[in-house]
């Protein structure tokens, strides 16, 4: 992690798949993202994790930091595929997430703080702000 | 399960016979800094003529989840009896250089970021309790936040009824359209919580939606 006044060495971007979390279960979700973010790793997930995963990743940051040495916490976004969508379109990619996961055509962006600034996005774009 | 939902029902009836509903447990949540407890404040000091907490254009001056027990809101000869519960904003990073701006000294600004994370923690636990909740958001800040939806996404999986404030209309920059157009599923009323503006159609929602309890 990034010290204080310090500027960043190097980040690398994770691609994760959701097959490479579909067979674990929520607290082993939470802590392969986690191990990857204090990797100094932004990572670009493929879906998205459920309501309570998602309250659960801003649990688990929050209890990181002052634990961890110059965590600061996540920048967290997701961009999801069924914003928007009428009724049968929901209804469909409804059935289509009970087969294969979650919202396969959703992307989650989870980056650690020291790195990402802040993640602005509106319905149509995102941007992703690294710090200097 | 059977005697708690009987229990619910002679509750529900005789509370309409007296013509004001139980103590409806009502959250208000949110990114820190939007009013939440400006708005909580607002309403104790409309019907109780106490204020909830204090507050503070430093963020996180909410750390501990507040209660106030038996506000009765009386709203066009209507009255209904509200828990009310202020809780810390929800943030998914905090960093304690970002107090130093504010001019604190190093060890009040760690003191606050440490009692920060444990509030935001307490948030979420307690999101389980509510029957009702505010969503406050600030109405002149992009609603497409991730902190937002995923609160209100929780709620949503929860069941639990939820009407979004827009407050801090006051501002030149606000924009409740963008917030409308962000969660179109939802109730948005704009208010100024500071000023006092818009309460009463702010009173008529939350009626409105404890009604869906």
């Amino acid at each position: 992690m990034k010290k204080s006044g310090e500027k960043i060495k190097g980040f690398s971007i994770n691609f994760l798949p959701y097959s490479e979390i579909s067979g674990l279960d929520s607290t082993k979700r939470i802590r392969k993202i986690l191990d990857i973010i204090l990797g100094n790793s932004i990572l670009i997930l493929q879906g998205r994790l459920k309501p309570e995963e998602e309250t659960r990743l801003i649990e688990d940051t929050m209890a990181m930091i002052g634990h961890v040495k110059n965590f600061k916490g996540v920048e967290l976004a997701v961009v999801s595929g069924i914003n928007g969508e009428h009724f049968f379109g929901k209804m469909k990619m409804g059935i289509v997430n009970a087969i294969f996961g979650r919202d396969l055509g959703a992307v989650t962006i989870v980056g650690p703080a020291t790195i990402v600034k802040e993640i602005k996005r509106n319905p149509k774009k995102i941007e992703l702000l690294l710090n200097k | 399960m059977a005697i708690k939902a009987v229990r619910n029902f002679l509750v529900r009836v005789f509370s309409g016979m007296f013509g004001s509903k139980r103590n409806i447990k009502l959250g208000f949540y949110g990114p820190p800094n939007a009013g939440k407890t400006s708005l909580a404040n607002r309403i104790c000091k409309d019907f109780t003529g106490e204020e909830m907490g204090s507050v503070s254009k430093i963020p996180h001056e909410t750390r501990n989840v507040q209660f106030k027990e038996k506000v009765e809101i009386t709203y066009k000869g209507k009255k209904m009896v509200f828990k009310m519960i202020d809780t810390p904003g929800i943030a998914t990073k905090i960093d304690y250089e970002d107090f130093l701006k504010y001019k604190m000294k190093k060890n009040d600004s760690k003191k606050r970021a440490k009692e920060a994370t444990q509030g935001v923690i307490e948030s979420i636990k307690w999101l389980d309790d509510m029957d009702v909740v505010v969503v406050v958001l600030d109405a002149a800040e992009n609603p497409y936040n991730q902190v937002n939806i995923t609160i209100i996404g929780n709620l949503a999986a929860r069941k639990i009824p939820v009407l979004i404030v827009a407050n801090k209309i006051d501002l030149g920059k606000a924009d409740i359209k963008k917030i409308e157009a962000a969660f179109p599923e939802y109730d948005v009323v704009g208010i100024s919580a500071k000023y006092g503006k818009n309460l009463e159609e702010f009173y008529e929602a939350v009626f409105k939606i404890a009604k869906k309890i």
